[in-house]
């Protein structure tokens, strides 16, 4: 049966900053991943499994490749005549946003209050994670909690941005520390939040009269005490995508036949844009090994512990290691790569090498000719 | 009433491709997977929406149920337009002479109502067993310029063959004056691809004789078009250049799926001005294992490769286990091939497993007799039990497999 009661809001600009090489062209929900998907796939296809029908998508600027992306929400089964996929770009809003999470949500106060759901679902698109929200609900609506966040224990993977919950046996958060990490492992946040629908008006409403604009420092750390903010302890594979090494291990990680089954499972499905390419096509002499290769690609050369996404070209006597290459990129003859991260439409001629470093892999920005 | 549309076209999906044995036992023709992720009538669907035909009626009566719901909307190839689109059209049950498709003819004959909602001028005929890329709207052009009654699309096949095929012997001005079925000595070497263009009042008309006279198969290349041209009606042949596969055989099929790994086969899936569109499954990309070896193949999205592969297609999410090999193969989705085993020169069909250690089909040159080599084929859903041999031209029905 398809609907509940929940609103799904994406914040589709948080945390830009942290990879900066990828976003400079692009929002953050729409940097591409593990092949053919981009980031926004992931929460919205969490969204879309656990029966959420209406989705908004808060953007800020440099949402063209985003608006491209997703379409008319076809893709998610989100192109419906009730509800479906809202963007809410800054144009026509009301108040002026500054960029942080309180302002926009509050710029887009009349889509809030015109829609009916009696809970709202709020995500950052830097996770990549097939998390059932589903079981969130019931938690939350099992401890009647204001606000419940989602975490995962274990160590942390970022030493100094994390949300840092404690959490009682009984899921109670008792305390949250921002900008904070650990070296033990910690109780980290993933960004995402469930509450009340006119609860979370209230409290923007509040934050705005007040000049406080910080989602976590004012108005989840401030109301600790008089909220009942309850945390939900998810245990799938989650990646953050905090940094661009991170999102370079990220990818590389999908190598492994665990993750790849918990993240891309037949009964919830990661859903993404069609691209209508025919399969890889993999020619004479061709050598792939420990890689993820997507539809549309021609491998006439060598491919090893490489990510290459949708129409990408390895020509003949070509070498790489060690990559992530996004759609259509063409690596030429002879070339050779080494921990690289090639961005869209990157052409590189015969005979080219370039080298990075496991902890620091170079970056070709996209439409690049090499 | 509906806006006018020039042309509709009338797609052939109901036969039973009975040459293709289980791989059709439970499925129409059309829906049988083909190149990797497609299916056999995502050819002709994308042919009509990138020739910008917006019309487009599927004539099914087979095994249905599955080609229905592959079509559905027809969002996938863009024909989920508001006044046009594709639509399933099956035999159904009428005030008076209630009937199935007795043959081609007479199923657009029980669909003139259809077609004349959209008041068209010419009627395109498809079937939906063939392989090729073609620009329809070429074709009506020439049917314009020559003013006919009836264009035939013609494939010049080496003269050698030529006895196997329906040959059209026509005139310097491309004018058609015989229809030769299979003839032992052709006087020419253009095959009917069975793709015609008509002008709609002519069709019309011929196709209301056919159904009067009750000796006719009403079939149109036994009935209809030999009655065309004794009438005296203009029709001509249109020279199709490039490549065109009759799929309707397992040794073809076989054949036409090879070809797309031919480089010097002018059939590019990846030209991005004319796509070939299809239903696409939702799975990650294709994993290739580290000690896995893939060369000269297709590989769709969803598949776990660990063992070697040469000189195959396999389609969404097909596992092929380490120490498993396929080569000159065809691996229908979901198939699982297990470790140890050989599948080469065979299809294996949709969701079956090769056990461990078993080997499928044979290769020609190891065979002493030739006569007695062919593609293995093993059916969809069918589970093959650990070290088993399954001989070339072989076709082993999962129902059979149980018992």
């Amino acid at each position: 049966m398809r609907g509940n009661n929940v609103l799904g809001i994406l914040f589709a600009y948080v945390h830009e900053e942290r990879v900066r090489e990828l976003t400079e062209k692009r929002v953050m929900a729409s940097i591409p991943f593990g092949g053919r998907y981009r980031l926004v796939d992931f929460p919205l296809s969490n969204m879309v499994n656990s029966g959420i029908n209406k989705v908004g998508v808060i953007t800020e600027e440099n949402y063209q490749s985003l608006m491209d992306h997703l379409g008319s929400g076809k893709a998610w089964d989100l192109s419906r005549k009730r509800e479906g996929l809202y963007l809410l770009p800054p144009f026509g809003a009301e108040t002026a946003r500054t960029g942080e999470k309180i302002s926009s949500l509050a710029s887009i106060q009349r889509f809030l209050k015109n829609s009916y759901e009696e809970y709202v679902l709020l995500s950052d698109c830097d996770i990549v994670a097939n998390i059932d929200l589903k079981d969130v609900f019931r938690f939350h609506t099992e401890k009647q909690a204001d606000i419940t966040v989602i975490y995962r224990h274990g160590a942390s993977p970022d030493i100094d941005r994390n949300v840092v919950y404690t959490v009682d046996p009984e899921g109670f958060v008792r305390d949250m520390l921002i900008k904070r990490g650990s070296d033990a492992d910690c109780n980290y946040g993933l960004g995402m939040c469930l509450v009340g629908r006119e609860k979370l008006m209230e409290l923007v409403d509040d934050c705005m009269s007040r000049n406080l604009y910080d989602f976590d420092r004012d108005l989840m750390q401030r109301h600790l005490r008089d909220l009942k903010v309850y945390g939900y302890e998810s245990v799938e594979t989650a990646y953050s995508i905090n940094s661009f090494s991170s999102y370079f291990n990220a990818n590389m990680a999908l190598m492994d036949p665990k993750v790849r089954a918990q993240l891309f499972r037949a009964d919830r499905p990661i859903y993404t844009k069609v691209r209508d390419d025919m399969p890889a096509k993999y020619g004479l002499g061709s050598l792939a090994t420990n890689s993820i290769i997507a539809d549309g690609c021609v491998i006439d050369g060598e491919v090893e512990n490489c990510v290459l996404f949708r129409g990408v070209q390895v020509k003949k006597g070509a070498k790489l290691k060690n990559c992530v290459v996004m759609q259509d990129s063409v690596i030429g003859e002879n070339t050779r790569l080494d921990y690289a991260v090639v961005d869209k439409n990157v052409e590189f001629g015969q005979n080219r090498a370039m080298q990075g470093h496991q902890n620091y892999p170079v970056y070709i920005a996209k439409g690049s000719k090499v | 009433m509906l806006p006018k549309q020039e042309v509709v076209a009338m797609l052939l999906a109901g036969g039973q491709g009975s040459r293709l044995g289980v791989l059709t036992k439970n499925l129409a023709k059309p829906a049988v997977p083909f190149g990797g992720k497609y299916r056999i009538i995502d050819f002709p669907l994308s042919n009509c929406v990138n020739s910008g035909i917006e019309t487009v009626g599927v004539l099914t009566q087979y095994q249905p149920l599955e080609l229905n719901e592959y079509i559905g909307s027809g969002q996938p190839w863009d024909l989920d337009s508001m006044n046009a689109g594709v639509h399933v059209l099956p035999p159904y049950q009428k005030s008076k002479k209630s009937d199935w498709y007795k043959g081609t003819a007479n199923a657009i004959y029980q669909n003139i109502p259809f077609i004349e909602r959209y008041n068209p001028d010419y009627v395109v005929v498809l079937s939906g067993d063939h392989i090729y890329k073609m620009d329809y709207s070429q074709m009506i052009s020439y049917h314009k310029e020559k003013n006919a009654a009836c264009t035939i699309a013609v494939y010049e096949v080496p003269m050698e063959e030529a006895s196997r095929f329906g040959i059209l012997n026509t005139n310097e001005d491309g004018s058609i004056y015989e229809f030769d079925e299979k003839p032992k000595a052709p006087k020419s070497n253009k095959a009917s691809m069975g793709i015609y263009v008509f002008s709609w009042d002519k069709l019309k008309k011929y196709l209301t004789a056919d159904d009067e006279n009750p000796k006719s198969q009403n079939d149109f290349g036994k009935n209809v078009l030999p009655a065309m041209l004794e009438a005296g009606e203009k029709m001509f042949a249109y020279r199709f250049e490039g490549y065109w596969k009759d799929v309707g055989t397992i040794d073809s099929l076989w054949e036409s799926n090879m070809d797309l790994l031919n480089p010097n086969i002018p059939l590019d899936l990846n030209d991005d001005g004319w796509k070939i569109y299809s239903r696409n499954p939702v799975m990650p990309p294709h994993y290739v294992a580290k000690g896995a070896k893939v060369q000269n193949s297709l590989v769709a999205e969803g598949c776990n490769v660990y063992g070697e592969i040469d000189f195959s297609v396999l389609f969404a999410g097909v596992y092929v286990a380490p120490g498993a090999v396929v080569k000159d193969s065809i691996v229908m989705p979901g198939a699982r091939i297990e470790e140890g085993a050989v599948v080469q020169y065979a299809i294996v069909g949709e969701n079956s497993v090769v056990g461990k250690n078993s080997v499928v089909g044979e290769r020609p040159e190891a065979m002493e007799n030739k006569d007695d080599w062919g593609v293995a084929v093993i059916g969809p859903g069918c589970t093959i039990a650990p070290s088993t041999i399954v001989p070339p031209k072989a076709m082993i029905d999962a129902e059979e497999v149980e018992k």
